[in-house]
């Protein structure tokens, strides 16, 4: 299907040329796209359906023998999107905006309601309550999986808007659509069951831009107004709303720098600015920030710079050349000198926060490691590498460049937005991974619109005529180059471009349309075996190949759910806690919304400490069970071992005199686990729960962890504080049971040292050294 | 006030009904004593302003005048008196802000001397989006204000 649109354009271009009625093209271009977004969604369900079908199971979402994936939610943060629309659907919208959840974070708790960006559970709800009352009765599930892979249809469509808005071809619409729809980049973020905020958001980015441009050209409140819901929407659904609130202003700025103000800018900005700004603010987790941090001051500013240069432009009208100088010199350089004393002042006097931590880093890339482990500790805030690019975008990436170099063959407002767009998104795109998301549609417009023009300019059948009825007395009929034409005219009128001979014309569409091919095996193959693993179930081979489904995690999960106490508090490193209360429904201390450093530098101490230290820790967090995972055994390298070190750096941000990192590495500043480990390693809650029994599974000797590739001692770790209390079947998962206090008073040490059968040693002997008694 | 007309010194300005004027090529020499130069400044910008505003015009101005006297007695009260129920002001605050953007717009919209900028948008055209885009806005302020 994708085969199809991709080389769509020839018959359009064929039929353009022939010139067919003007509806049979609508038609063809509605179906055309309508076809893409058949493409769009059915390549991202390969992580629903591969292979076989889906086996049917039951309503409950823990069915552990499925042989293929099924529809399940992915990740980590779709965990807690899932959770939150099902709190959603169970209690209505008033009580979701309330929400206080107090099975997150354990002892503090969590407001949920405020805290979160509710435009993707507010989307999935409607949906929901929308097919019930067609009496579609579906599963909120159901929904929740493939509401991205829907979204990317219309992300498909908003692409072929915002494209056609740039150019006059509209084939180089459709191509954007189709390169939108399939593009690994963009595919990453949603395939069926990344129920994440990024599902909606691409969408909404794509046509807020659309409304802005369609607003900018028109200088119409109306498409100001729908750009200010629309911003408003996106800034409900998605974080990265701040690329859209510096990415207009810095348009606008640069078009009044290039001498470009009209007051069609004018217009479309101040309305865009005033109705959604007020619109973002309705948002509880974003409240006042548009006034008071700085990611949103550029905004403001262009705002009230627009005013100044409107009045300025009304004045230069009713004034002469020298008194208008004098004007615009002594007004504006008390304004500006002005406004920039204003903002130096409440910076410093703290009404307006400075760049939060996360923008830091996206100048300074070493910034968040040295400041900020807790950003840096997540993968996808980490700098971009080289191939990421040709892996997620293919040709297109060097397309773009030829695309963005047709933006200034016209130059006209809507393109410098396509410059200004892709100078932006490349930056960003390089410094963080997860920011590849935001210049996916901006290489995929600017790519579609190079790629039409060459298409358009090599596939017309016919060979150029000169339409110029001088020109064409002047040259001979045999289609050579119209170019030896004489007169002075020659520099007024364009130059004709065309090509002659059919040879170059079968050439270069022909090695086009093998790239376009190509494009679509790359996304496929890119889509179907990089990003539909839903990392909650691991795929892997088998020595025959066949496909083997290790589902740990799901198997450890269903164990807490069906074992443990209702509110029995799990203690895990963050990245686990939206699964744990996902899918095991129980409390947990840390989650992925990392709003609370000090609280995960607690866990962080307690995996990284000694028993000794970690028990109070646990006690006084009421801890019932700590679950690790452990890769070891099946070389799965994403384990909490390999990300301990996070663990130990964020636990010595807060406590930097308890816990040293130095510590954890050998003198040679090794990071070992194996005999030659350093004390403080060996002595660790993390290394001995890792570690606990494992050297059982294997004969004396021969314990070999395969993720660090290193022989373990034969003699393992001691718990004394924790009993294992759950092991899954690859060892991926283990939880442990937090002991009591000891009966008769004991500490554990002790206790356990009995229980082995060890005698108490006695101190000191009851009797004295024996004195030889002389008489 | 901050009406404007864009590069209405590059084609001449026609007017509405009653005046219609070009430009007066404003030569006055004064330059060397500044008092004298600002004050033919002010009286440049007053005439011209009487010239070639059309009376529904001046009432639009007067509502944005307004507009901006009510936004400024907020502030001041805010600066003075304290920003406690902050939601209050911010929502009355913006709500001047954003009408006066937007009577702004329909002024530039509405303006003969703008009508190349504004091909698609007539004047009942852009009488209606601002019926539209003060609907959201206050919209929003009531949902706002608390």
């Amino acid at each position: 299907m994708a085969v199809a649109t991709a080389s769509d354009p020839s018959p359009i271009q064929v039929l353009a040329d022939v010139g067919k009625s003007k509806s049979l093209r609508t038609l063809l271009r509605v179906l055309i796209l309508c076809f893409i977004a058949g493409a769009a969604v059915s390549s991202r369900l390969f992580s629903v359906i591969r292979r076989s079908s889906p086996i049917a199971h039951s309503k409950r979402r823990m069915v552990l023998t499925a042989a293929c994936f099924e529809s399940i939610i992915h990740e980590f943060d779709p965990w807690f999107n899932f959770r939150a629309t099902k709190y959603l659907i169970a209690n209505g919208f008033y009580d979701f905006w309330d929400w206080f959840d107090d099975r997150t974070w354990h002892p503090l708790g969590r407001v949920t309601g405020g805290t979160l960006y509710p435009g993707l559970m507010v989307t999935s709800g409607a949906i929901y309550h929308a097919l019930r009352a067609l009496t579609i009765p579906v599963d909120i599930r159901n929904i929740c999986v493939l509401l991205a892979p829907a979204f990317s249809g219309l992300t498909a469509f908003a692409a072929y808007l915002l494209t056609n808005e740039m150019t006059t071809n509209t084939s180089a619409g459709l191509l954007a659509a189709a390169f939108m729809g399939i593009t690994p980049g963009y595919i990453s973020r949603s395939v069926a069951g990344s129920y994440d905020n990024e599902a909606i958001a691409i969408f909404l980015l794509v046509f807020t831009f659309y409304l802005w441009i369609k607003a900018l050209k028109l200088g119409s409140v109306l498409w100001g107004a729908l750009c200010a819901l629309f911003y408003g929407y996106m800034v409900a659904s998605w974080g990265g709303y701040a690329f859209i609130t510096c990415l207009v202003p810095l348009h606008a700025f640069v078009l009044i720098c290039m001498g470009r103000y009209s007051t069609r800018l004018y217009v479309s900005y101040t309305t865009w600015y005033a109705l959604g700004t007020l619109a973002s603010m309705q948002i509880p987790f974003v409240g006042f920030l548009p006034v008071r941090t700085s990611e949103h001051m550029p905004a403001l500013g262009i705002f009230g710079f627009l005013q100044l240069v409107a009045f300025i432009y009304y004045i230069r009208s009713a004034l002469s050349g020298a008194q208008f100088k004098a004007f615009l010199f002594v007004g504006l350089g008390a304004v500006f000198g002005l406004a920039l004393l204003a903002l130096v002042a409440m910076t410093s006097a703290g009404y307006i926060a400075p760049w939060s931590g996360r923008f830091y880093s996206l100048w300074d890339t070493g910034y968040a490691k040295i400041h900020i482990p807790i950003i840096a500790s997540v993968s996808e805030h980490q700098p971009t590498a080289w191939p990421a690019f040709f892996f997620d975008l293919n040709m297109l990436i060097w397309l773009f460049p030829a695309g963005v170099y047709l933006c200034f063959q016209d130059l006209k407002d809507e393109h410098v937005f396509v410059v200004v767009y892709a100078l932006f998104g490349s930056y960003f795109a390089g410094v963080m991974v997860r920011l590849m998301l935001t210049l996916t549609p901006i290489v995929c417009v600017a790519a579609a619109m190079a790629s039409s023009q060459l298409l358009s300019t090599f596939l017309s059948v016919k060979s150029p005529k000169v339409k110029d009825p001088e020109q064409e007395d002047a040259t001979d009929s045999s289609s050579k180059k119209a170019k030896q034409n004489t007169g002075s005219l020659r520099s007024a009128n364009s130059p004709y471009v065309g090509v002659y001979s059919f040879l170059s014309k079968g050439l270069v569409s022909g090695i086009m349309t093998i790239y376009l091919l190509l494009f679509v095996l790359h996304c496929t193959w890119v889509t179907s075996n990089a990003y539909s693993s839903p990392s909650v179930v691991l795929a892997s081979r088998m020595p025959d190949g066949s496909q083997h489904i290790i589902d740990d995690y799901r198997e450890a999960y269903q164990w807490l759910r069906q074992n443990t106490k209702e509110d029995a508090k799990i203690m895990s490193w963050w990245d686990y806690g939206y699964q744990i209360g996902g899918m095991a429904d129980r409390p947990t201390l840390v989650d992925n919304n990392t709003w609370n450093n000090t609280h995960i530098a607690t866990v962080g101490k307690a995996m990284s400490s000694s028993e000794e230290v970690s028990y109070p820790i646990m006690r006084q967090h009421e801890v019932d069970y700590v679950l690790v995972v452990f890769g070891g055994l099946l070389g799965y390298s994403g384990d909490d071992i390999n990300k301990f070190l996070w663990m130990v750096r964020i636990a010595e941000g807060i406590w930097p005199d308890e816990v040293s990192e130095r510590k954890f590495f050998t003198p040679r500043g090794e990071y070992r686990v194996d005999g030659d480990a350093t004390e403080t390693m060996k002595n660790s809650l993390m290394y001995k729960m890792s570690y606990y029994n494992y050297h059982t599974m294997f004969p004396p000797g021969q314990a070999q962890d395969r993720v660090r590739g290193v022989r373990l001692p034969d003699t393992g770790p001691v718990l004394n504080t924790l009993d294992e209390a759950f092991t899954s079947e690859n060892w991926i998962i283990r939880i442990y049971k937090v002991k009591d206090l000891d009966n008769v008073g004991r500490d554990h040490a002790a206790a356990a040292s009995f229980e082995r059968g060890h005698k108490k040693k006695k101190a000191t002997k009851k009797r004295g050294p024996r004195a030889l008694r002389v008489e | 006030m901050a009406p404007k007309k864009s590069q209405a010194n590059a084609a001449p300005v026609v007017t509405t009904g009653t005046t219609t004027t070009t430009v007066p090529a404003v030569s006055t020499p004064a330059k060397k004593p500044s008092s004298d130069a600002w004050s033919n400044v002010a009286s440049n910008i007053l005439s011209h302003y009487q010239k070639t505003t059309p009376q529904r015009t001046k009432l639009i101005d007067l509502f944005m005048a307004f507009l901006v006297l009510v936004g400024g007695l907020q502030f001041v009260y805010c600066v003075v008196a304290g920003n406690y129920p902050f939601n209050a002001f911010l929502s009355g605050f913006s709500a001047t802000v954003g009408q006066f953007v937007l009577t702004a717009s329909l002024r530039i919209q509405t303006t003969e001397a703008n009508k190349a900028d504004f091909p698609s948008v007539s004047p009942e055209r852009a009488f209606a989006d601002y019926v539209v885009g003060s609907l959201i806005l206050h919209f929003f302020c009531v949902n706002f204000i608390n």
